[in-house]
């Protein structure tokens, strides 16, 4: 018998904000323990949370990013449990009546699209972080109620490379879209995973097993890959799984148990009386949705088809957001976008990495790249010239045609004048110019090369080997 | 002797000169000093800060400083044991807490200060404010002023005895389910609880949070509405403060009540009712309808669901509000080899009986398979007693029933019996619920012994304009507020 996975993926992304999601304290990563803490993070004695505007904006934002509704009302809720990391002993998260719900992430896979439905994106708030030492532990509180976003997809995911990809595409439209800067290393994204095994064809899911405590996304897939082989062989064997929460050990590379059913905690979810619920007026949706961005994922498909790129190159830009902002605000006028395109991306890129050049900072005016196209299309210009021209442009602002004009670039297509400078050639290369006619082919390159070095690159290529091979064989 | 003065007559004096703040903060700590350990009003105090924040205010009057714009300036206040005041021991009279000092001011005690007063002492109260009669104060029970066999109510306890007792000009209490209003009543002064998101809770130790409130205690009426008009207001730090002006309470106290409507709610007339202090009840009612108001009967019918639907609310927020007392950042810690353990041991030692015996109840209630039953039925009966007062509201202006049953009861009277004791607070309860303003001022005594009784006025959201004029007019027409203890009024 075939079994299939059913995949289904919590995940957690702490939102970019200024401050924590209650109190004031700075929303940072890295600072020395328990300094971005004050008496409403540390939980203590008489504080009350007081809600970031930004968080609840950045989850709603999610929320459209996502393709999710937006409730007209949302509320708070305590979730007990009891942990050092936990200032109060309870989270305050959002249980029944999420900011969010019901949307979905499109992305490629498998050389397709996959759709993963998202459940809900709720608000929560981050622990502190606990360490362990020789003869005792700490906590650092300095994470404790940083906001954080609770992304659950429906159980839609079929594969670890699906689970994989899916986590990449999340993450990238959160980054797009100004959310979280999901740094894995500084543990911005946490994931925790829900997976069962059940038969090809049949309906029912089977036992939900959830697995937590992986710290990369690859760390994900490696988790999956234990996993679903482990319950299916466990079913084919005819045992049984039921509902658990297993660990995740990354050195080991398997999952163990954590805990069964039965101690599953009962979390005792109440409304939260310390904030009023959340009911966004259409003014304040309006201004939220202001700040939608295009995701990756379209903007990758417009650039292929608005622009003619390939596919990499498309990429490119969907990954470096500012070169490809530049690109857009210098292609405009240009009848040759690939090429602007690689411009931007071979040339552009190298000379700002070389001279180390931020990219708000470089000299070239907007319409020059398309000219610069322009003059090698036209025949203006060689493509090597070109580079030469490109050098210029990046190093003075001047505009191409300027600098061809200064500098006497412009390629030369005068047939007498190439002529004369292969016949100097042919002269000067006895022994060349018999390999050629012996039959060697090789030898045209160099008789070629030595013209074009004769003329300073200018010759036009095209001609100067008619003109040769006419020349040699005649 | 100055620590008798109200707050308007203490600013008076001062602001003329006649006497100074270190006189005033100095009277209260002599009182304190007489009678204070027979009293046990206070948990702890410093009298060496409380005479400089006195000094300071001394200099400050000779640089002009005025009780026009600062109205406490000069005013010793007490404070209850579960709101925070920088620097000072938060115990919530628990032992959980250790040697636990705050590190910052609650609103309220940033609006004193603001408003000029001394802040100083630490009152003893019930357990994290669960109780009726400071029996659960892990430090000792307060005596009732009036009769030291028996207690002065409670939470609120140190706070309504210091006051009646002279040790403080007023304090600060908080009310929860009563834990103002009970007892004031059995100490004899005046005590309000405002409306639900009129006073920040900012720096109040939260028992039940939807139900909290921080409230005056008071020697008269006139003292609470500048007590109140002081600490009263919207603050950023608190999500449920709200954003209603605070009106000069002081202005509604015109004395004129002529054709306000007052409620008699038919179901308060109780069988457990005390004759006496029906018989005084009536007789306010009586008084205030002389004064020119108009009485009429109303019904609360869902009141005999008050006290069971208390009991859901206010100890499911209470298993939350109190996890985080554990051991781990602060307060005292029984240490063990695990977590578990350690929250265990600590908890266990840290907490009295009925604090336990609530924490118990409030994760009962939302447990799995419990939460529908009864915290969310709680929740729908809760909306259907504020609906029941919002009605009565469109046909009178207060409601009027007696504050508690009996007047103050024998020191382990009760202590035995948690539903007895649940049950002193059978008047008071629904205030809190419905999240409306109430107020208990003196409206007579027993007769054998001579015990205070109490009478509350309810007024509705953000009604405290008229509760108070109400209340100031019928206080001013018999006089009872004057009356003090014999205990603690001797050899002055």
């Amino acid at each position: 018998m075939e079994y299939e996975a059913v995949i289904g993926l919590e995940t957690h992304v702490q939102l970019k904000t200024k401050s924590k999601m209650w109190c004031g304290c700075a929303n940072e990563f890295g600072a020395p323990p328990n300094t971005n803490v004050c008496p409403v993070c540390l939980g203590l004695p008489g504080v009350l949370p007081v809600a970031n505007e930004e968080g609840l904006r950045l989850t709603v934002l999610t929320g459209y990013l996502l393709n999710c509704s937006i409730p007209s009302f949302a509320k708070f809720d305590r979730k007990n449990y009891f942990y050092p990391d936990a200032p109060k002993n309870y989270q305050i998260t959002q249980y029944d009546k999420p900011s969010t719900a019901h949307g979905f992430v499109d992305f490629e896979f498998a050389g397709g699209m996959s759709r993963v439905r998202i459940t809900r994106a709720h608000l929560e708030e981050d622990v502190g972080k606990n360490f362990h030492f020789a003869r005792n532990s700490g906590v650092d509180f300095n994470r404790a109620g940083v906001p954080l976003l609770e992304i659950v997809s429906e159980p839609d995911l079929t594969s670890s490379d699906m689970a994989y990809t899916y986590l990449n595409a999340l993450k990238d439209i959160l980054i797009y879209g100004g959310i979280s800067d999901c740094d894995m290393e500084k543990g911005m994204v946490r994931c925790d995973v829900n997976v069962s095994v059940r038969p090809v064809g049949q309906k029912e899911l089977g036992a939900k097993i959830e697995i937590k405590n992986m710290n990369s996304f690859s760390g994900v897939r490696r988790a999956l890959d234990y996993e679903i082989p482990r319950q299916i062989a466990v079913v084919k064997a005819g045992g049984k799984l039921s509902q658990e929460t297993r660990r995740w050990d990354d050195v080991g590379g398997i999952t163990e148990l954590m805990r069964s059913k039965e101690q599953a905690h009962d979390y005792r979810y109440f409304p939260e009386p310390d904030l009023m619920p959340f009911e966004p007026t259409a003014a304040w949706l309006e201004e939220v949705s202001r700040r939608v961005v295009e995701l990756p994922l379209a903007r990758k498909q417009r650039f292929m088809t608005a622009y003619g790129l390939p596919a990499p190159d498309a990429e490119t830009f969907v990954n470096d957001v500012p070169l490809a902002d530049y690109f857009e605000q210098v292609t405009a006028t240009a009848k040759n976008p690939k090429a602007v395109a690689n411009w931007v991306i071979n040339n552009l890129r190298a000379k700002l990495t070389e001279t180390g050049t931020p990219l708000a900072e470089v000299k070239i005016k907007p319409a020059d790249l398309p000219d610069l196209v322009a003059l090698v299309d036209g025949g203006k210009i060689s493509s090597k010239i070109a580079q030469d021209v490109f050098a210029e442009m990046f190093a003075t602002g001047e505009a191409p045609a300027a600098i061809v004009e200064k500098k006497g670039l412009a390629q030369v297509s005068d047939t007498g004048a190439i002529e004369k400078l292969c016949d100097e050639v042919i002269a000067a290369n006895p022994k060349s110019a018999e390999d050629f006619r012996a039959g060697k082919g090789a030898a045209l390159n160099f008789l070629k090369g030595q013209v074009m070095k004769l003329s300073k690159g200018k010759a036009n290529p095209g001609l100067v080997g008619e003109i040769l091979e006419r020349k040699l064989q005649s | 002797m100055l620590n008798q003065l109200t707050i308007a007559e203490l600013t008076a004096q001062l602001s003329r000169k006649e006497v100074s703040a270190r006189e005033a903060t100095q009277a209260c700590l002599d009182q304190i000093g007489r009678i204070d350990s027979q009293l046990h009003a206070f948990l702890s105090l410093d009298a060496h800060d409380a005479l400089a924040q006195a000094d300071a205010v001394d200099r400050a009057i000779a640089g002009g400083a005025n009780a026009t714009a600062q109205p406490l300036l000069g005013v010793p206040i007490g404070i209850k044991d579960v709101l925070a005041v920088k620097g000072a021991p938060l115990n919530c009279s628990s032992k959980i807490l250790g040697k636990y000092v705050s590190p910052y001011d609650a609103t309220v005690i940033e609006k004193l200060r603001a408003a000029g007063a001394v802040v100083f002492g630490r009152l003893n109260m019930d357990e994290f404010a669960m109780g009726s009669s400071t029996e659960n104060s892990a430090f000792g029970t307060t005596r009732n002023p009036w009769d030291l066999s028996r207690i002065p109510g409670g939470s609120s306890g140190g706070s309504a005895a210091a006051v009646a007792a002279d040790e403080c000009v007023a304090t600060l209490g908080s009310d929860t389910g009563g834990s103002i209003r009970q007892p004031a009543a059995l100490c004899g002064c005046v005590g309000l609880k405002p409306t639900y998101g009129r006073v920040s809770r900012y720096g109040l130790v939260a028992f039940a949070s939807s139900l909290d409130q921080i409230g005056p205690f008071t020697k008269d009426v006139r003292d609470s509405a500048t007590l109140l008009e002081v600490i009263s207001g919207i603050d950023h730090r608190d999500s449920t403060s709200l954003p209603q002006p605070v009106p000069h309470y002081r202005n509604a106290l015109t004395g004129d009540i002529k054709g306000l409507r007052i409620g008699l709610p038919k179901e308060y007339m109780i069988g457990g009712l005390d004759p006496e202090v029906n018989s005084a009840v009536q007789a306010a009612v009586k008084q205030l309808q002389s004064l020119g108001a108009e009485i009429v009967e109303i019904s609360l019918p869902h009141t005999d669901y008050a006290v069971a639907t208390y009991y859901i609310v206010a100890t499911a927020e209470a298993s939350a509000n109190l996890a985080r007392f554990d051991g781990i950042r602060y307060g005292q810690r029984v240490d063990a080899d695990d977590p578990l353990a350690l929250y265990s041991k600590t908890r266990g030692a840290g907490f009295g009986d009925e604090v336990k015996r609530r924490i118990i109840l409030g994760t009962y209630v939302l447990s799995s398979g419990y939460y529908d039953a009864y915290y969310l039925r709680a929740q729908k009966v809760r909306t259907l007693i504020r609906q029941d007062f919002l009605k009565a509201f469109e046909k009178v202006d207060v409601i009027v029933t007696p504050t508690t049953p009996t007047a103050a009861f024998k020191i382990g009277e009760k202590s035995d019996d948690p539903l007895q004791m649940y049950l002193s607070d059978i008047f008071t309860i629904s205030c809190n619920l419905a999240g409306i303003s109430g107020i208990s001022l003196p409206c007579g005594f027993t007769s054998n012994p001579r015990l205070p009784i109490g009478l509350q006025l309810l007024g509705q959201p953000f009604g405290e304009e008229t509760l108070l004029r109400v209340a100031q007019a019928y206080e001013q027409s018999t006089g009872w507020h004057k009356e003090r203890p014999p205990f603690s009024a001797a050899g002055k």
